[in-house]
């Protein structure tokens, strides 16, 4: 196994052509504990973090360009990004405790692909963009659209991302994420719900739910998105955007949780998520 | 040796300062066993059996040993057969597996290697032929009728017992007539309860090297809480005097009872002998959750009686510890636990069940946290459906000096009562409980031992000293044996210095368990510092030309009348012209371990909508008899507390339908982490062990048994559901909310 820290895309690009079995790495968060857990050793390690673009966060002309290989801790250190995103960041500063947040990135996460990751969700929520590079320049592509199932990506071989896109979060917009886990940190997601809601007054005006871990891939809840949009949040609403997330989900029964516990979370952390957010959306988020 | 009721005040005992080892530890400099690599040495690594029970048809080592790097092989055919009555036979076999695997995970060969890579490729190139056996993961299935022989060589102790069985021990302990007096009580409260298999969780994996040399000598060094146990052990398993065997004591980096045995010792000697060279075998956490020691999963059922002003007549209780596949002695203990209340009645039936799993260890007070959830979850219902204080009622039905524990011994002076007292004048206590949280109450007991134990005390030159014992520090055990020593010769606790000697450079003493060191390591420390006490009296009485009955050592000096104190120092600096080198060594076997009860007050919340509870915060009180080192006796009630919290909430080995583990990281085997946790609050209660002589009674053990039922019970008051079963985890307690 060799390690090599290219400098640009390109090299990038064409270390990860000319060695097949080669991965490439940010944190190396998940790779490392998976090798150390009997995976294939790749037969270069591409690491990521040398190449400027893909460790630099640029707000201008109404969005954010994001490197794929940012440590969170650098996100959610960034007050800008924070308070634009508060969900988003919080999601990112979740990510196992400070030592991993040092170096577990977006694109990690995101290429990973475990239906538990906590920046997912409210990625998706948020309608993030990945720029890819491809053997032949780049390509652009949603998150869900990374993520085809557990540990399972349409990343093809030898693309990686080069970063995050997000648009500006518009007037009387803001997100939120909530995870259960049965510690308070360290510990992977049994259920995770990201929430971006659009308030016209009292009433939702736009929403997107996306849930993590009670499926082999995180889920938008349309039906709760349906359920939410032009009603204010009374206990009724709520309960019908919590029954619909409930029963959107299929989850499996390990070790870490129940189907049964899932389904019932799922609902609860999507309704206080939503009040979180419409809270945000409607008096700011300091 | 003998302490009063109201103790002298003392210069040492009773201070705090810093831990002689302190520096080392904070700076990274301790060396722990992995820490240490000798020139030329070799790595091994084991193969696991797959299955849970299992006969081995046929082991292939051969394309292993042609492997590059790899110059020993070993499997049980290395070993010899103690014969299944040697007391070490259980130890020999579950280090090294012969001709039967018995759990997932069972060691059945291993390969030394050049590099840990090495040794790897080469254990994955070994062939094992198995033949599969039924095999049985609970007590339920274990003593169904007809249900597989876990273990052919196991039969049942303290009964007659012509056939093997899964039972290894049952005991039956009765006073009083439970019967007429459950007719006659005006409550009865009757449940079952289970709690999952835990381990200790200790954060250093076991490791060792081993070289053993061309004299057929091996040096071992090791993590363990007791290096004369991995001595004896190690030359029981390889059929060897133990005096070719020197084992040297590492800095440990816990153990809580799961390094009180072994498992890697006796595979790096013989890979050691083998191959010539030394050998280092460090376990990865994969496999210290696998194959070593979890403290047993049990079922317990309790009944008791009271009257309606709260008086418990009588006590009936079944129960079962899941001791895994090789017999051992936790129904008994768990049986011997039962000690906290009057119970004029009682009636208990213990079992140590036999199942294809890892051979359970012991854990802090093993058993009895088990069989503490149950009765002080049952004694605090009692309480809650009479509204009665639970310290009332407990208060009313402690037990004192002279009442009788389940095993019919007699307790002598305990503090129960006044842990009792103390949480209740606490403020704490007295604070009112926090919006939307409810207040648990629950008290342990655990016994404590003492054993023998050895010291030497060197008085050096210069008037500094050495305090030698042979009793692994894992708790801070060295900073208190330098205060006591301090203590008795009048010394500046920094001019004495203690360790941790190898077996050949101290006496022979036992294990660290039992919560025995300060106790009987103390004592034994104690013994020698007076011994060289009076040494030091008739050199200076020699010296004064006075008799020594008029000398008395006092603030580290000789003190005669009419004369200027002598102090130690100017002995030390004469003792060339006094006769020699002033230097004592004693040795003992200690009596009158005090017992040390402890009661717990937790204070939580619990999120009705997710199930999910938070401590918000958390009193321990325990008897410590006198605290010699207070902050390192606050450090064992802390620690025992968040890991009885971490039993109770999330800890549990959960197990695939093959008999192998699911969760063997610590991500998913979840103890707390910091954040889960309010600080541990502590109260330190002082009733004097007489049998100690600065009143020690030892305090690691027993903070590990309240926790349980304290969470149970406040989760009882502020949700309304009684829990029975560990760990009492989100799902859980959802599910019982749910059904609520
Ligand atoms: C102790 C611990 C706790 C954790 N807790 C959490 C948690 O709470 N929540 C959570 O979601 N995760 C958690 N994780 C998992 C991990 O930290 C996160 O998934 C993290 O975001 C991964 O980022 P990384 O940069 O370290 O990924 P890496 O390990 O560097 O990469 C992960 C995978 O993504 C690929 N990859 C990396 N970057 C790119 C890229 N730019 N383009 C394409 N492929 C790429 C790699 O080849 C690899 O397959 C935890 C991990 C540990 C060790």
């Amino acid at each position: 196994m060799r390690y090599v820290a290219p400098t640009s895309v390109d090299e990038a690009r064409s270390l990860l052509v000319d060695n097949p079995g080669s991965r490439v790495f940010a944190g190396a968060t998940d790779l490392i504990p998976q090798i150390r857990a009997g995976r294939p050793q790749p037969s270069v390690m591409v690491d990521l973090k040398r190449i400027d673009r893909l460790t630099s966060v640029s707000h201008r002309d109404g969005g954010w360009a994001i490197g794929a290989a940012t440590p969170t801790a650098a996100l959610t250190a960034n007050p800008e990004f924070a308070t634009m995103f508060p969900g988003l960041s919080e999601a990112s500063g979740l990510i196992g405790s400070d030592q991993i947040q040092n170096r577990s990135s977006w694109g990690g996460n995101v290429a990973n692909a475990s239906p538990a990751a906590d920046s997912v969700p409210a990625l998706v929520a948020n309608d993030a963009q990945v720029v890819i590079a491809s053997a032949g320049g780049t390509r652009t592509a949603a998150v869900d659209e990374i993520i085809t199932g557990p540990g399972q990506t349409s990343l093809g071989d030898g693309e990686f991302i080069i970063e995050f896109t997000l648009a500006d979060m518009a007037a009387g917009t803001s997100d939120a994420y909530l995870r259960i886990i049965p510690r308070t940190e360290m510990d992977i997601a049994v259920v995770g719900a990201g929430v971006r809601l659009t308030m016209d007054g009292p009433t939702v005006a736009a929403a997107k739910i996306v849930l993590g871990a009670v499926a082999p891939t995180a889920i938008r809840v349309g039906e709760a998105e349906a359920a939410l949009v032009g009603n204010t949040l009374d206990e009724a609403t709520l309960a019908e955007a919590a029954e619909a997330a409930s029963a959107a989900c299929n989850p499996i029964n390990d070790k870490r949780g129940t189907i049964e516990y899932r389904r019932q979370v799922a609902g609860v952390l999507t309704k206080r998520c939503l009040l979180i957010a419409a809270d945000r959306a409607q008096n700011g988020t300091a | 040796m003998t302490a009063t009721e109201n103790p002298p005040t003392y210069t040492w005992v009773g201070t705090r300062p810093i831990r002689h080892d302190g520096y080392d530890k904070v700076t990274g400099k301790a060396r722990f066993a992995a820490d240490l690599d000798l020139p030329g040495q070799l790595r091994a690594v084991y193969v696991r059996s797959p299955h849970a029970h299992a006969r081995i048809v046929s082991i292939n080592t051969a394309a292993a040993e042609a492997m590059p790097g790899v110059k020993a092989v070993v499997t049980g055919a290395d070993f010899p057969d103690l014969g299944a009555a040697d007391p070490e036979y259980d130890v020999s076999v579950n280090v090294m597996a012969r001709d039967t695997v018995y759990y997932h995970g069972h060691a059945v060969a291993a390969v030394a290697a050049t590099s840990r890579e090495l040794a790897a490729d080469a254990a994955a190139a070994i062939v094992v032929e198995y033949e599969e056996l039924p095999a049985v993961f609970t007590i339920d299935d274990a003593m169904a009728d007809g249900a597989p022989l876990v273990n052919e060589t196991n039969f049942t102790k303290f009964v007659k017992a012509d056939e093997p069985s899964n039972l290894s021990t049952i005991t039956n302990l009765e006073r009083g007539e439970v019967d007429d007096a459950f007719a006659a009580a005006d409550l009865v409260v009757e449940r079952e309860f289970t709690t999952a298999a835990v381990h200790q969780g200790y954060i250093e994996p076991h490791a060792c090297v081993v070289d053993t040399g061309a004299d057929g000598r091996a040096s071992v060094w090791c993590s363990s809480q007791g290096h004369f146990r991995v001595r004896s052990s190690t030359a029981a398993v390889l059929g060897w005097d133990v005096s070719r065997v020197k084992v040297t004591p590492a800095e440990i980096g816990g153990g809580f009872g799961g390094k009180t045995t072994i498992y890697i010792e006796p595979v790096a000697a013989r890979l050691s002998e083998m191959a010539g060279r030394p050998v280092k075998i460090v376990m990865t956490r994969d496999e210290v959750f696998r194959a070593t020691g979890p403290a047993p999963a049990s079922k317990v059922r309790v009944k008791v009686g009271a009257t309606n002003d709260g008086e418990l007549t009588a006590l009936e209780a079944w129960m079962a510890y899941n001791v895994g596949a090789f017999g051992n002695v936790a129904g008994l203990v768990g049986a011997m636990s039962v000690a906290s209340y009057k119970f004029p009645n009682l009636k208990l039936e213990a079992y140590s069940v036999l199942s294809n799993l890892p051979k359970s260890a012991a854990y802090r007070s093993p058993s009895a946290p088990h069989a503490a959830f149950a009765i002080e979850s049952v004694v605090d219902e009692i309480a809650q459906k009479l509204d009665i204080d639970p310290i009332e009622l407990r208060l009313k039905n402690a037990a004192v000096e002279g009442d009788v524990t389940a095993m019919g011994m007699p307790h002598p002076r305990i503090g129960f009562v006044e842990c009792l007292e103390a949480v209740r004048e606490s403020e704490h206590y007295q604070s009112p409980v926090p919006d939307g949280a409810a207040r648990g109450i629950a008290a342990g007991f655990w016994f404590n031992i003492g054993e023998q134990s050895s010291a030497t005390v060197h008085v050096n030159e210069d008037g500094t000293a050495t305090v030698i014992t042979g009793s692994p520090d894992i708790g801070g055990s060295r900073a208190s044996m330098a205060l006591m020593a301090a203590e008795e010769l009048g010394l500046d606790v920094n001019s004495i210095t203690p360790l941790v000697a190898d077996t050949e450079s101290v006496g022979f003493t036992d294990t660290t368990e039992g919560s025995r060191t300060t106790f009987a390591t103390g004592m034994a420390v104690v013994q020698a510092c007076r011994d060289l006490i009076d040494d030091m009296r008739s050199r200076a009485a020699t010296t004064l030309s006075v008799d020594v009955g008029e000398v008395i050592w006092a603030d580290g000096a000789a003190v005669a009348e009419g004369h200027d104190p002598v102090p130690l120092a100017s002995i030390a600096a004469q003792s060339k012209r006094t006769g020699g080198p002033l230097t004592a060594s004693a040795s003992l076997n200690a009596a009158g371990a005090g017992p040390s009860f402890a009661v717990h007050c937790g204070d939580l919340a619990v999120d009705e909508e997710t199930g999910h509870t938070k401590v918000l915060r958390y009193t321990a009180a325990q008897d410590a008899g006198t605290a010699i080192h207070p902050s390192y006796v606050e450090g064992q009630l802390q620690g025992g507390s968040v890991q009885g919290i971490g039993w109770a909430l999330n800890e549990e080995y959960v197990l695939n339908d093959d008999g192998s583990l699911d969760n063997a990281s610590f991500l998913d085997y979840r103890i707390p982490v910091a954040s889960d946790l309010p600080m541990i609050e502590t109260i330190i209660v002082e009733v004097p062990n007489p049998s100690h002589p600065y009143g020690v009674r030892g305090v690691g053990e027993t903070g590990i048994v309240p926790p349980m039922a304290t969470i149970a019970n406040a989760i009882s008051r502020a949700a309304g559901i009684r829990m029975t079963a560990l760990p009492m985890s989100p799902p859980h307690v959802l599910t019982a909310l749910n059904e609520r």
